[in-house]
């Protein structure tokens, strides 16, 4: 109980406490300085919380086994960056971690904000801060990292450590998972902050493009966050979960995926409010349902009601937890409610055949797949409160249902941004679409007369094509017109292009990424796999590629014991090298892992897995061929980078920026000078 | 309502309808239910072809790797048992070893043996036993 962690949570109770009850006052009776003070009070708490993370992690790398979450999570050999990494790897550290990401957000809120958005900023503080008390509340008396040990004797309970801790899990002994965490939580946690603003919006009755426009990087930088943690999981399941995908619909993906899917449709259907005014309630409920599935997805992963291979140990903060994601949405629904008169459609619907409409389907697709994955994923608990009967739906459920949607948001992906706003003309269309349209139905037809008869494959390459198309065309216009008025180089003029607009060409940038990872998902069609006992010499032939077994191999490290088949992979008879998967058995957990080794390139991964031995001494191999999952990966970098060029300020926004500083230079010159006369 | 949206609402209507159709159509295939193995053996013949998910303790030393990654062992949920014939493609799971809590998915065969496309498995630690023999947390 007595140690400076738990000092800090308490600290934080008052402080996050203290934050609310002022920031509401200072409202109230239009005192600054009750409000500014609730600020610092916020301030002081990601001051307390770094303290209470950084004692935790002091705790683990101490190898300090009094503590019950140390002795749970790591062991003395356990090599440095993984006892870090411990932080995070049960429920009470990573809640611990969770709260810290979400004091140091709302700090830098604060900081950046001690002059802008003075009248949102008193409900944007109290917002976050009874989001941290709920938080450290939990860590605090629910989950607390910060439980010591102790063995029952005559005299009462004394402290206990044992010799040593029980071991990190082995699966989270990777480089991706020291890093997979920290991302996706900052997407998860970033989320608060847009969310926090929208409240804001709502209580003040302030719901112009203000609150938007503050929060536009947050929400941009929390869905790349998002989006990179969730494909960073997909690439440590595929390395090393050893069973040849990185996507399996498991709750706790799914969990992730869900605010993935509704905050993608508000940064579209918020381009309508921002241009046209219209579908205002309709972006404040997505910015809060996005919100409320991202604590969703935290309680999903943690309290093990779907049984799920991620899960961590059941707890009985369910209860307590879902209280709080039920009052939170019965706050934001009754403030939507309270404000519908206000967030009236300033716009109408002018055609079908215009970018809003597009962007309406975009959403309604969108949505419809959160839907769905919601309840599939909450099928178990569904069934069971309905018909009495606890069932489940599998990843070929998933699949049927996703997959047309996802062609379906490939298709609009092309098809929005080459429509006008308002009302496309025929004539416009005829421009836009001619090109592209003949790439994907070429396309389509020569891969369909190479033999190809995957129906989705087929649709979804020649989907891709066209999008393809698309985006090259619009750079290739853009770029033309550009060097009519203003001449230099082809290359110069496409830079400078995206520089003048980088929301719009960045965001064909993500487009193309996420046309990569279309193309690499629909690459798993064509999929084999084949699985033999072997002795050594003898060999697997599977297309084109003959990997042959050269024998056993075993050692030791500190951390684990190893074995390893030898496998010499030839392709049409050249060498391509000779690979060792493995087989791990951890010390510390008494735990084996099995290490694939891959041989990748952008035509197909080669994936070797050490299976086994079998009872008859023979080495069990399995080798799956994989095509193009490479381009999955590429296209998660080539999205995250096109979101650091939507991120950047445009040309036109910087030369705005500097035009009001100067003004308001001279301004303040004048006003001086004015005093000094005076 | 007028046209324009009417032409909206129609096409949204077409969408959920053909989604939530195939969403109906490969419902019941993928469809599994959780069941005990006490409750499996109590249906009986009930239980033929029906897909569950069965969950129970691996029994030590019953783990038998035999051909091509076919894999049987046993479970035992208080003390009721099943005997598990795994032969799914994917690996299995590195975690299935001597009391491990395992979930099986698939059929019970006629001979009242399980065929399990599917498992999954979480280690037993060694560290909660640590508990049984009287360790708690400090207050």
């Amino acid at each position: 109980m007595h140690h400076l962690g738990n000092f800090a949570l308490m600290a934080i109770l008052v402080f996050a406490a203290y934050a609310v009850l002022a920031s509401l006052l200072g409202v109230w009776k239009k005192n600054a300085r009750l409000t500014e003070s609730a600020e610092r009070a916020l301030l002081a708490c990601t001051a307390l919380s770094t303290t209470a993370c950084f004692s935790l992690v002091a705790l683990l790398l101490r190898s300090d086994f009094r503590f019950e979450y140390v002795a749970s999570y790591s062991n003395r050999d356990l090599p440095f960056f993984y006892k870090v990494a411990s932080l995070w790897a049960g429920n009470d550290g990573s809640l611990l971690f969770w709260a810290w990401l979400l004091l140091l957000f709302s700090g830098i809120v604060v900081a950046t904000n001690r002059r802008k958005n003075r009248e949102l900023m008193p409900y944007v503080v109290a917002t976050l801060g009874a989001i941290a008390l709920f938080f450290t509340y939990m860590n605090f008396w629910v989950c607390n990292p910060f439980e010591q040990l102790g063995v029952m004797t005559g005299e009462g309970p004394q402290p206990w450590a044992p010799e040593d801790g029980r071991g990190l899990n082995p699966l989270l002994q990777h480089p991706i998972m020291a890093i997979h965490p920290p991302i996706l939580y900052t997407g998860y946690v970033g989320f608060v902050i847009p969310f926090a603003f929208c409240i804001a919006a709502l209580a003040t009755g302030r719901l112009g493009a203000e609150w938007i426009t503050s929060t536009r990087r947050w929400t941009l930088v929390a869905w790349a966050f998002l989006g990179t943690g969730l494909l960073l999981g997909g690439r440590w399941a595929y390395v090393e979960l050893g069973w040849g995908g990185y996507w399996a619909w498991d709750p706790v993906e799914n969990a992730a995926l869900l605010p993935w899917l509704t905050s993608t449709a508000y940064l579209h259907s918020v381009m309508i409010q921002e241009r046209k005014g219209m579908l205002k309630v309709w972006n404040v409920s997505l910015v809060i349902i996005t919100y409320l599935l991202c604590v969703f997805g935290t309680f999903l992963t943690r309290s093990g009601v779907v049984s799920s291979v991620h899960a961590f140990a059941e707890s009985d903060f369910a209860k307590i937890f879902l209280i709080f994601i039920a009052l939170a949405a019965g706050a934001s629904a009754a403030l939507v409610f309270h404000r519908l008169p206000a967030l009236k459609s300033e716009n109408e619907l002018d055609s079908m055949m215009s970018r809003e409409s597009a962007f309406l389907f975009n959403n309604l697709l969108f949505l419809v797949a959160c839907f769905a994955v919601l309840w599939g994923t909450m099928y178990p608990v569904l069934s069971e409160a309905i018909q009495g009967e606890k069932a489940t739906v599998g990843p070929p459920w998933f699949n049927d249902v996703n997959v047309p949607l996802g062609l379906g948001l490939l298709a609009l992906t092309g098809i929005g941004p080459l429509l006008a706003w308002r009302k496309s003309s025929l004539d416009s269309l005829r421009r836009n679409f001619t090109w592209p349209l003949v790439m994907g139905v070429l396309t389509g037809v020569i891969l369909a007369a190479l033999g190809m008869r995957q129906a989705y494959a087929l649709i979804c390459f020649a989907l891709s094509a066209f999008v393809i198309g698309t985006i090259v065309q619009e750079f290739h216009k853009g770029a033309k017109a550009r060097r009519v008025h203003r001449g230099g180089s082809y290359p110069g003029a496409l830079l400078d292009l995206t520089l003048v607009n980088t929301r719009r060409y960045g965001g064909y940038v993500v487009h193309f990424g996420i046309v990569l990872i279309f193309i690499g998902v629909a690459g798993s069609a064509f999929d084999t796999e084949k699985k033999a006992d072997l002795v050594a010499g003898q060999s697997i032939d599977i297309r084109g590629y003959q990997v042959k077994f050269l024998g056993l191999d075993e050692g030791r490290t500190k951390n684990y014991e190893w074995m390893s088949a030898k496998l010499e992979v030839t392709k049409n008879g050249k060498l391509i090298g000779t690979f060792a998967p493995q087989k791990h058995f951890y010390l510390a957990s008494q735990q084996p892992t099995s290490e694939v080794r891959r041989h990748a390139t952008f035509q197909e991964d080669l994936y070797m897995v050490f299976a086994g031995v079998t009872d008859d001494d023979k080495t069990t191999v399995q080798i799956f061929v994989k095509p193009l999952v490479r381009w999955v990966w590429l296209g998660a970098i080539v999205v995250f980078l096109g979101t650091i060029v939507t991120l950047v300020p445009a040309k036109r926004e910087l030369r705005l920026a500097r035009k009001v500083e100067a003004v308001k230079q001279s301004l303040l010159v004048e006003s001086k000078k004015k005093y000094e006369v005076a | 309502m007028n046209r324009k949206k009417l032409k909206f609402v129609a096409g949204s209507a077409v969408i959920l309808g053909a989604v939530v159709t195939l969403a109906i159509s490969s419902f019941d295939e993928t469809k599994a239910y959780y069941q005990t193995v006490p409750e499996l053996k109590a249906m009986g013949s009930r239980a033929e072809g029906r897909r569950v998910r069965v969950a129970g303790n691996v029994v030590p030393g019953t783990i038998v790797r035999r051909e091509e990654g076919v894999v049987t062992f046993d479970i035992d949920y208080e003390g009721e048992g099943l005997s598990v014939r795994y032969v799914g493609r994917a690996p299995l799971p590195d975690t299935l070893v001597d009391r491990a809590q395992a979930v099986a998915e698939g059929t019970l065969k006629r001979d009242g043996s399980f065929e399990a496309t599917l498992v999954q498995a979480k280690c037993a630690s060694k560290y909660e036993s640590a508990y049984e023999e009287g360790k708690t947390v400090l207050e």
